[in-house]
């Protein structure tokens, strides 16, 4: 077989514990975003876009929807003869299994798939951001640069530097330093967690890390601040469109308005650009004489007998007569009965809200979102509080 | 009890030629995102039908385009799936011009087939239904034919096929007449047939002057056991512009849409085409209408059925209207029964008005 440029390695296996009831039973790259999508559709659709035709999505907690959306990959051209996307949990072998203990350790648990592909380079990505990226434009600096390892970096404000892996970088863009997380920032360089490797360093670096009986496992922590002292070639390559971590509920319902709008900063109607997802065979949406939808974006499915403004609605999302949806979030499949508030709310998949239900309020925030997990039931006249969180077994 | 389906993608297109000047009547848009082929393919599909053969005549790029490998449908097999059966064409040989001809045409696909029945099917019929009973029923009855009716009113304009049923519901009598009226059983050009008995009557057809399904097959009631079976639920036909755009109409009531979408858990299955969610901007307003994926909405949109992609620009007005796949309608502009072609685009400050009887059409592409 011929040798491919680059394969991916996405890392979905992460909890997403601060996005509370919208992981208590997915990953976090399973969690619904912006009407029709997944969070994971944006880096798959970007390896569509780029050309990278081989994934290995490296899954852990809560796997099964993860599993079952990303399938044989066949939304995002990505069922392929030789290659595609494949979904790598860990496994038990001759000589024992265990769980991915850091990023790096995920990567080094499957070093067979990168073994079987043996592709120049490989990308490392993460399953937790809304971008568009052409990572095909990063590998190929990789490449004129002859990097070991080149880092995806974006620009953020300063204040914020503190949650990211900051770097500074020469006029050539070479690495010179990389503080995971920094107490004291040195500049707002952050990486955005994309990387690419040669393969054959990658390997290596993963193979003595592994040895590290003091290392965390994480490229952040430990790879990537132990090549750079080893003095091998980092380089950095500088994005500046739309990145957002959407690991908090304030980013993810942030990021979600951030579509909202005229010129929103991620296109999602760029015909050569597409976000591809996975969607049910739904009838177009449906407004009734008696509702309306403002500043909104609805899908495949949804009927709207109430009244929806700046709200983002998942496909066969169902609002009864005389509700209210207002600056809320509403994920596949809920049902709104009639005469139901809903004022900065995030409601899960497949929720029942029952007549005359209030949930949130007008006058709160982003940083106070009423959050409605997964399956759950609100009983009639059910009374949720800005800021409250309702789940299975609370 | 395996059947195989059979399509007829190009029948009564005459008679709705300004939607299928470019394209097969099976594949002409209906329902915001949908093709006609759609809903039989789908019905297919979701009683088990794992092999389908769609005839085609000409025109038939856009059917294919549609279909592709049929993998939307879950036709994309190693065993049978889906199977485009174009003109088998000879130096000399005419385009077959009815439904007996086509299926004489595609005799070698029936030789090769292994199933027992075949389940045939016009394009044009909006349905969600579930052939097994249907199926059953056929065995159960030791049928020659089963032919699927409805009970209808009929007011006389156009020719039909009509059964007369004895009370075993074998068909007694058929007649095919322009001048009926009231209510009658009326067939619906959706049959099912054993596989050995279709291929025995093409194989008389020339010895015993066979031309034609309707006139001198079903109408054999003696010689063969032809058994009727009624067709409940929603179910539309499309034989002109004018009930087209009733029939898309029908749609917006929701229980014409939980029948036709919804049925026993029974999806219509489509071509993906990913577009953005559907999104109205401030200021837009959206009422009582069927809206499609990629849709951006700045203006008024009233009673109408927009498809993938169709922008109304501010100030815009669209009512009583089907707009097809990525056409526009810019600033100010109003529309009133209106059918617009895909990409049809309406430039600024235009008024177009057609009624509801006859739905003003603009073809593919036009500027106005």
């Amino acid at each position: 077989m011929k040798k491919k440029r680059c394969i991916a390695m996405l890392l979905a296996g992460g909890q997403g514990t601060r996005l509370y009831a919208l992981t208590s039973m997915v990953a976090k790259p399973a969690v619904s975003f912006g009407s029709k999508y997944r969070i994971i559709d944006f880096p798959l659709s970007n390896c569509t876009y780029s050309n990278i035709d081989t994934v290995g999505v490296l899954t852990q907690y809560q796997p099964l929807i993860l599993n079952e959306y990303i399938g044989t990959g066949e939304p995002w051209d990505l069922d392929r003869t030789y290659g595609g996307v494949h979904t790598l949990p860990p496994y038990q072998a001759k000589s024992g299994g265990e769980w991915y203990k850091g990023t790096a350790n995920a990567i080094y648990q499957n070093l067979h798939f990168l073994h079987a592909y043996d592709s120049e380079h490989v990308l490392i990505l993460s399953g937790d951001h809304i971008y568009k990226m052409d990572y095909s434009a990063m590998i190929t600096e990789h490449e004129h640069n002859n990097a070991d390892c080149t880092i995806a970096v974006i620009d953020v404000p300063k204040e914020e530097a503190n949650r990211f892996g900051i770097m500074d970088y020469d006029a050539d863009k070479r690495v010179t330093s990389f503080e995971e997380k920094p107490k004291k920032p040195k500049s707002n360089h952050a990486s955005m967690g994309v990387y690419v490797f040669k393969k054959d360093v990658l390997v290596r670096e993963l193979e003595a890390d592994e040895r590290d009986p003091a290392s965390a496992k994480d490229f952040g922590k430990n790879i990537i601040p132990n090549m750079l002292k080893s003095g091998m070639r980092l380089f950095a390559h500088e994005f500046s469109g739309y990145w957002k971590d959407v690991g908090t509920v304030t980013s993810l319902w942030e990021a979600n308005m951030d579509l909202l709008g005229e010129n929103p900063p991620v296109n999602l109607s760029d015909p050569n650009f597409k976000v591809y997802s996975r969607n049910r065979p739904l009838p177009p949406c449906f407004i009734d004489g008696g509702g309306s939808a403002e500043n909104s974006l609805l899908t495949a499915g949804c009927e709207i007998y109430g009244k929806v403004v700046n709200s983002i609605l998942s496909e066969g999302v169902y609002v009864g007569k005389g509700s209210v949806i207002e600056n809320s979030i509403i994920m596949r499949g809920t049902r709104i009965g009639n005469h139901v508030s809903v004022k900065f709310g995030i409601i899960d998949e497949y929720v029942s809200v029952e007549d005359k239900v209030k949930i949130g309020d007008a006058k709160s925030n982003k940083d106070n979102i009423a959050l409605i997990g997964r399956g759950i039931t609100v009983k009639k006249g059910g009374l949720i509080a800005a800021g409250e969180i309702v789940e299975e077994g609370r | 009890m395996k059947a195989v389906g059979v399509i007829f993608s190009n029948i009564h297109e005459k008679e709705i030629k300004e939607l299928t000047a470019n394209r097969t009547l099976a594949s002409v848009p209906f329902g915001g995102r949908f093709r006609l082929i759609d809903f039989v393919l789908s019905n297919m599909v979701n009683s088990g039908i794992t092999k389908v053969g769609i005839i085609t005549k000409e025109n038939y790029q856009s059917l294919m385009d549609h279909v592709g490998s049929g993998r939307h449908w879950d036709l994309s097999r190693k065993n049978g799936g889906l199977i485009l059966l174009p003109p088998y064409g000879e130096s000399g040989t005419m385009l077959y011009q009815s439904r007996f001809e086509a299926i004489s045409n595609i005799e070698q696909f029936l030789r090769r087939s292994e199933e027992d029945f075949v389940v045939m099917s016009d394009c044009d019929n909006v349905c969600n239904m579930d052939f097994t009973p249907v199926l059953k029923y056929h065995v159960r009855q030791n049928a020659d034919i089963t032919a699927l009716y409805r009970t209808k009113m009929v007011d006389g304009r156009k020719m039909r096929t009509l059964f007369e049923l004895d009370a075993d519901s074998r068909v007694a009598k058929v007649i095919n007449s322009e001048k009926t009226y009231g209510e009658q059983s009326l067939f619906t050009n959706i049959l099912v047939a054993g596989r050995k008995f279709l291929l025995s009557i093409i194989d008389n057809a020339a010895a015993r002057g066979f031309k034609s399904f309707s006139k001198d097959i079903l109408t054999r009631t003696g010689e063969f056991r032809i058994f009727g079976y009624p067709l409940n639920g929603y179910f539309a036909n499309i034989d002109d512009i004018s009930s087209y755009y009733n029939v898309s109409m029908e749609l917006l009531s929701k229980e014409h849409r939980d029948s036709l979408f919804f049925q026993n858990g029974m999806h219509i299955y489509t071509k993906v085409r990913d577009s953005a969610p559907l999104k109205v901007e401030q200021g837009g307003s959206v009422s009582n209408s069927l809206i499609a994926d990629g849709c951006i909405i700045e203006g008024e949109v009233k009673n109408s059925i927009l498809f993938r992609g169709v922008r109304v620009a501010k100030g815009a007005s669209v009512t009583n209207s089907i707009l097809f796949q990525d056409s526009s309608v810019g600033a100010f502009s109003r529309l009133n029964c209106v059918i617009a072609d895909k990409q049809a685009v309406i430039l600024e400050k235009r008024t177009l008005s057609g009624h509801e009887t006859h739905p003003y059409f603009i073809a593919k592409n036009t500027v106005i």
